[in-house]
Formats: C-alpha cells, sequence, structure tokens
C-alpha cells in the first residue's frame, strides 16, 4: 500500500471539526485548570495542616497518575454517582483537573517568588489582607507565571487526542472514524498529525508574544 | 479475582515499567545529543537539533504512537508493537528533555568553560570533565518530571492494542464489571510506581551531588521544580 497526499487533503474537513472540538476542550478545561489551579494553590498555603496537607497529598496524586486513567475514571464513574453529562464535558473537566495540579504549582512558584520585604511593606502600611494580594502581591506575582501558564495551553492542547478513548471526536478520533469507512488509516492520521503540529506551533508563537507583552514585571 | 486475571495485572505492570525504564533510557540519549547539538559551534547541527526538539514538542504522543503503529507499517517498516511504543514516548520525552539538557549546560558559569579552555583542554575533555559534572546535578531535578511525565504516557499505548496496565485493567473491568474500584486501583497503582521512581530520583539527585561536594536538602517532599 502506498501513501497518497491527496487522502490527506480529503481529510481536512473532518479535521476542522475535530480542531473545533479539540479547542473546545482545551478552552473550558484551561479556564478549570486555571481557577482550579489558584484555589488548590491558595489551599496549599493555608495556615492549617488539616487544609494544606491533603490537598498537598491530593494535588501530588492527580499530577503523578495518568490523564487517559482519569478520564476512564470519571467517564464510568460519574454516571454510576447520578452525574450524567456529555463526553466533551467530562473531558474538560478531567483535562481541567489534571492542569490545575500544574498550574497550582506556578502560582505558588510565582507568588513564593515575590519577595518577603513586600509583605512587610504592606503591613506596615496597614493594608488589609484583601488589599495586600490584589495590589502588592498578584501584581508582582502574575507577570513571572504568565510564561509558564502558557506551556500548558499547549501542553493541554496536545492532550486532547485522549480524549479519543472517552467517545469524543476530535481530530484523531475523526481520523479513525474516516478510516474505518475508507480502510485506508494513514492519511488521515497524517492529516490529523499535521493540524495538531501547526497548531500547537501557532500556540506557541501567540505563547511567546503574550509573554513579551505582559510576562515582564514593571514597577 | 482469579489467577488468570492477576497474571494479566503482572504483566501489564512488567511491560509498563519496561516502556518506562526503556523509553527513558532512549529519550536520554535523544535529549543529550539534541540538547548539546543546540549549543554546537555548526550551524546544521544546531538546525537539525531545534527541528527535533520543536516539532516533536508540538507533536501529541498519542498522535505519534498512532503514526509509528500505523502509519510506518504502510512505508513497509514493520516494528514489533512494543518497540515503537518505546521509540514514540522516547522521541517524544526527549524532546522534552533536550531542552533540560541545553538549559544545565548554558547555567554552567562561563568562567569554568573558560578556564577548561586556559587548561588547554580538547573539546571533549571540557565536556567530560568540566562541564557535563556540573550540569547533570542541575538535570536530574526537571529529569525526574521527565520521568513521571514518561510513566504517565506510556498509558496511552493501551489505545493501540500494547497489553500495559491500563489495557489490563481494562480487561478486568470488563470481565469484572467493578468499574469505580478498578480505575481507583489503577491510579493508586500509577501513584506509588511514581512514587517509587521520584524516591529513586532524589536518591541519586543526592549521589551526584555529593561527588560535586554539594549537599541537597533532605526530605522527599522538598521544594519541587517548576516545569517550564
Amino acid at each position: 500500500m502506498n501513501f497518497e497526499w491527496s487522502g490527506v487533503w480529503d481529510a481536512m474537513p473532518t479535521m476542522l471539526d475535530g480542531l473545533l472540538v479539540a479547542l473546545t476542550a482545551t478552552g473550558i478545561g484551561y479556564v478549570i485548570a486555571l481557577v482550579l489551579g489558584l484555589v488548590f494553590a491558595f489551599m496549599r498555603r493555608s495556615e492549617s495542616r488539616w487544609i494544606s496537607m491533603p490537598v498537598g497529598f491530593l494535588v501530588e496524586f492527580i499530577r503523578s497518575t495518568p490523564l487517559l486513567v482519569q478520564l476512564f475514571f470519571f467517564f464510568y464513574v460519574l454516571p454510576l454517582i447520578g452525574i450524567s453529562v456529555s463526553p466533551l464535558a467530562t473531558g474538560a473537566f478531567a483535562l481541567g483537573l489534571h492542569y490545575a495540579t500544574y498550574t497550582s504549582e506556578v502560582y505558588r512558584a510565582g507568588i513564593d517568588g515575590v519577595p518577603q520585604g513586600q509583605w512587610e511593606a504592606s503591613t506596615a502600611l496597614n493594608l488589609s489582607t484583601r488589599r495586600t494580594w490584589t495590589n502588592v502581591i498578584l501584581p508582582q506575582a502574575i507577570p513571572r507565571v504568565v510564561p509558564a501558564l502558557g506551556n500548558y495551553v499547549i501542553a493541554m492542547f496536545k492532550d486532547t487526542p485522549q480524549l479519543l478513548a472517552i467517545t469524543v471526536v476530535e481530530m484523531l478520533g475523526g481520523a479513525i472514524a474516516i478510516g474505518s469507512e475508507t480502510f485506508r488509516y494513514s492519511e488521515p492520521i497524517a492529516a490529523a498529525g499535521l493540524v495538531y503540529l501547526v497548531v500547537a506551533l501557532l500556540m506557541a508563537w501567540v505563547a511567546r508574544m503574550v509573554e513579551r507583552r505582559y510576562g515582564q514585571v514593571r514597577v | 479475582m482469579s489467577s488468570g486475571l492477576m497474571s494479566f495485572i503482572w504483566e501489564g505492570l512488567a511491560n509498563t515499567l519496561l516502556l518506562t525504564v526503556f523509553g527513558a533510557l532512549l529519550g536520554l540519549v535523544f535529549a543529550f545529543i539534541a540538547g548539546l547539538g543546540r549549543s554546537s559551534e555548526r550551524k546544521w547541527v544546531r538546525g537539525i537539533a531545534m527541528v527535533y526538539t520543536e516539532v516533536f514538542r508540538g507533536f501529541p504522543s498519542l498522535v505519534l504512537l498512532f503514526v509509528l503503529i500505523f502509519i510506518i507499517p504502510t512505508f513497509g517498516f514493520q516494528l514489533n508493537p512494543l518497540i515503537a511504543g518505546i521509540l514514540a514516548l522516547a522521541l517524544n520525552i526527549g524532546a522534552y528533555a533536550a531542552e533540560v539538557v541545553r538549559g544545565a549546560v548554558k547555567a554552567v558559569p562561563p568562567g569554568q568553560l573558560e578556564a577548561a579552555i586556559a587548561l588547554n583542554f580538547t573539546p571533549v575533555q571540557r565536556l567530560r570533565k568540566v562541564i557535563l559534572p556540573q550540569a547533570v546535578v542541575a538535570m536530574i531535578p526537571p529529569f525526574t518530571n521527565n520521568l513521571i511525565e514518561l510513566l504517565k504516557a506510556t498509558s496511552l499505548v493501551s489505545l493501540v492494542y500494547i497489553s500495559d496496565f491500563t489495557f489490563a485493567a481494562q480487561l478486568i473491568r470488563a470481565s469484572t464489571g467493578e468499574t469505580a474500584l478498578v480505575f481507583f486501583g489503577l491510579l493508586v497503582g500509577y501513584g506509588i510506581i511514581a512514587l517509587v521512581f521520584t524516591t529513586a530520583m532524589k536518591l541519586l539527585e543526592r549521589m551526584a551531588a555529593r561527588s560535586l561536594g554539594r549537599t541537597v536538602p533532605s526530605g522527599l517532599f522538598g521544594r519541587k521544580e517548576v516545569a517550564a
């Protein structure tokens, strides 16, 4: 059997549908990861060991186990406890939860990177806890975390093909669907790979732009 | 659980460990070639190394796995599935680890290289006796992250019908119907393997640092590097 480039071309409309699904999963997942990661980071900083220890353990556990198994877990177990949502929603949630453990580390490093004197100065100026965070700490912590957070969008996008395991038809899933109709798998899979590569490189380029714009600490 | 099902688990576990260990070793080779290649004096070497890291970091590992298992055979190269799996995982993780190698080599103080040149060391001696011993210590913590990523990525091979730990769990789920228990057990299993690997790398880091006369703060759950 030989490789036909026209087959790659023919798969493109399906790929664009798949791309939309992949981007939806990435987008929803990313919002979850950003918010949940911040929650994890705050809870790990909690003064009560009863909060910081279990959350720390949970974050380490989620971080060190495969996303694929987590996808299966949520896909099969959520319906058992009476939550039935679409596979895409399950996938986006699992993706978001998985990457929240990464973003929480990034936030933590960003917050720890703010010099101790900034906290002391805020105390000396009698700023409230809220004002200390919003006006002093976060404006300095966020630019530090922008580059790493940008990289995780790309990483999440590249993990979306795993959603095919829970019946979500993204690009790789679409390629396999075409293959099962035409009995030619090579061309559609190559098409999927090409689109993933191009979009991921494009995202990396955008991330570098954002980094250049917002990634510097301004005093 | 019957002993037949148990043997699936052991086989799957063995394959997962095999994929992780050999994927890591082969990935390490790719990482050093590409990572050192990026600081080569020759432009074409730098170019090839850069294309490798950019392409394989931009390519989802699952798609890479599908390419090696389903597309490459159509060109007449029939790879053993397990070897194809190791190769796909190694190409992917190698591209990430290459960045670690590059960063660690760059982080060695320039005075060290200048001193080696002043002492009339050959390029190979500079690398072997001066740069690498210092750079390797800095590489180990980020390599630990890469290793755990690799361990997690090995579960993808179950989607191309290689009988790894996840694949074995799927078989058991199908034959016993115990969904929640099986997948939770699988997660715990991966968590334990990851803990073993992390502990081993921590010991390795301490040994490498001691050989340079430095000490590493103790504690397994000490501060962790954030992957860039």
